[in-house]
């Protein structure tokens, strides 16, 4: 059993212990504590050189130098403490980091409110596990075969046909019934392949619908979204070695993901706020009466300063906008401003649980906004890799992993 | 060398430092290049929305602000530094960052770098304060 070690503070008096623990059970994982001796503390944080007020983030501290001095065995670590506790946002960041260097142990980060379920956490779990349990499965880079990939994604279903490592059939749809539209861009892209379905040798579903389609379809491979856009964009971009940051702006949520060789090590997944996903700027398109597709090219002539926006909220967001179109602000700058703002957010809410390795590679359907990947560059420093069929990741990744069951 | 002071505002680490030849990095300086702009966005230290973001470099947007901002004016003197002098539980009157949170991140940063640091204990009495000058001169010396 694959065993997560928990550095936490706070969660068993914030009724989610019990949460943490039944999301790992659920994708076969158990939760560990590293075993600490009550005198090895103060000289651990010493140590560390970070020494918080409270006790339990010490605890934590002193677990964490247990796993980097290898002195207990687990397999993955999840580190996690209360939302808005500032000595905690602290401690959880710099551990993270510590983990990083001193270990070669996937890590993902969180910060949890009463309200955390155990839905919630099933992907980070599961993409734990998966790069754990599933090395040699990762390790894949090139796809064999004839396979595919179904991405169902919260706002397009996208497939993919893929024969001895080339792309021959591709097709995408906004999603509406997960079946219906998977098989939809499926016998679409079948077609464009000139490939019968009854040839397929193996088929990877992700995404939100991946079980249903997986069910429905008799996939061999049924993976998180986490690890198989990793794999995705990496082969696409041409990055299967060395280090890489994947940006994925997505329709619901966002990733940031950390990949050495093409697995990743250390993600974040955003989903809170809609103003700093790719729905704000089909809002924003909507209110220009434009298509989303043009909504980047649109930017590119803008200028972000001139068109104030900066709000956390797509409500508040779309209020700005109106407030600039009503002093006359030109559509240029309201629209360099929406993707400027939802590159400041993804860069200020969650670049800052990952340590950003160069390259950058985006990815997503929001990767085609040319004027998002412009204010990201604008917002990092540098201008990101956008790989061709960058909407693809997920259902290339599927389809490239699952050639590996074949 | 460039020795960052720690508390940041202390006036005696401050003129230690560039008493025995070196340079101190310290609020002062930090604080005085934003009120020498021509133009004051946010008085009364000039420290911006901006420099708040860019406080994000030390510490994560659910850090609050106020750490944010401090370590933006802090951060990148502790990435200049090539020594520090720290004062442990140094009262207020001494110097302070006025937030123990970004207290405890300071002496953090400054660990993370592997610079040469001295730790020294506040003075309570004649002798505690000349040894703590002693300690401090021969850091200071050593460093050259």
């Amino acid at each position: 059993m694959i065993k997560i070690a928990q550095l936490s503070c706070g969660t068993e008096y914030s009724s989610v212990q019990y949460e943490i623990e039944k999301a790992a059970r659920s994708v076969g994982a158990k939760v560990v504590y590293p075993d600490v001796s009550a005198a090895d503390i103060n000289a651990a944080v010493e140590r560390f050189g970070f020494r918080p007020r409270s006790p339990q983030l010490k605890l934590m501290i002193a677990r964490a130098i247990q796993l980097a001095d290898g002195l207990y065995d687990a397999d993955a670590v999840f580190i996690t403490t209360c939302f808005r506790c500032a000595e905690g946002a602290l401690v959880r960041n710099e551990l993270r980091r510590f983990i990083q260097e001193n270990t070669r142990l996937p890590v993902v980060t969180y910060s949890f409110t009463e309200r955390l379920k155990a839905s919630q956490l099933l992907t980070r779990m599961e993409a734990l596990v998966t790069i754990v349990s599933r090395k040699e499965l990762l390790a894949r880079e090139k796809q064999s075969g004839i396979t595919v990939g179904l991405d169902s994604g919260s706002s397009t279903t996208k497939a993919v046909v893929m024969v001895d490592n080339e792309i021959v059939g591709k097709d995408w749809t906004p999603s509406g019934d997960v079946i219906q539209s998977a098989t939809y861009v499926l016998e679409n892209a079948l077609a464009e392949a000139g490939i019968k379905l009854s040839e397929v040798e193996a088929m990877g579903t992700t995404g939100y619908g991946r079980y249903s389609l997986g069910k429905h379809f008799k996939a061999k491979l049924v993976q998180e979204e986490l690890t198989v856009n990793s794999k995705g964009a990496v082969w696409l971009a041409d990055r299967q070695h060395g280090e890489a940051t994947i940006i994925d702006i997505g329709g619901m949520d966002n990733k940031a993901i950390t990949v050495r060789d093409g697995v990743p090590d250390n993600f974040t997944m955003g989903g809170i706020c809609a103003g700093a996903s790719g729905r704000f700027l089909e809002m924003t398109s909507k209110r220009l009466k434009i298509e989303v597709t043009e909504l980047g090219e649109l930017a590119d002539r803008g200028d972000w300063r001139n068109a104030k926006m900066n709000s956390y909220c797509s409500v508040f967001g779309i209020q700005d906008l109106v407030t600039s179109l009503g002093d006359g602000k030109s559509f240029e700058d309201v629209a360099a401003a929406a993707c400027h703002s939802v590159a400041e957010q993804v860069y200020e809410q969650q670049l800052q649980e990952i340590d950003v390795r160069h390259p950058i590679i985006q990815v997503g359907g929001t990767s085609l906004i040319s004027g998002l990947v412009t204010a990201v560059g604008e917002v990092l420093g540098e201008k990101p890799i956008v790989p061709p069929n960058s909407q693809y990741i997920g259902a290339v990744g599927g389809a490239l992993l699952s050639s590996g069951f074949m | 060398m460039k020795v960052f002071i720690d508390p940041p505002n202390s006036l005696v680490l401050f003129d230690l430092v560039e008493r025995f030849g070196h340079e101190p990095l310290s609020s002062m300086a930090a604080i005085q290049e934003r009120i020498d702009k021509l133009e004051i966005d946010m008085p009364p230290m000039n420290v911006t929305i901006d420099d708040v973001i860019k406080g994000l470099k030390y510490a994560g947007i659910e850090v609050p602000s106020g750490v944010r901002g401090r370590l933006a004016l802090w951060g990148p003197l502790i990435d200049e530094a090539e020594a520090a002098i720290i004062m442990d539980d140094a009262p207020f009157a001494f110097g302070c960052v006025g937030c123990e949170r970004t207290q405890s991140m300071v002496k953090y940063l400054l660990k993370r770098r592997g610079i040469p640091v001295l730790h020294v204990e506040y003075p309570d009495t004649d002798d505690e304060a000349k040894n703590f000058v002693i300690q401090a001169k021969e850091f200071l010396e050593g460093l050259k």
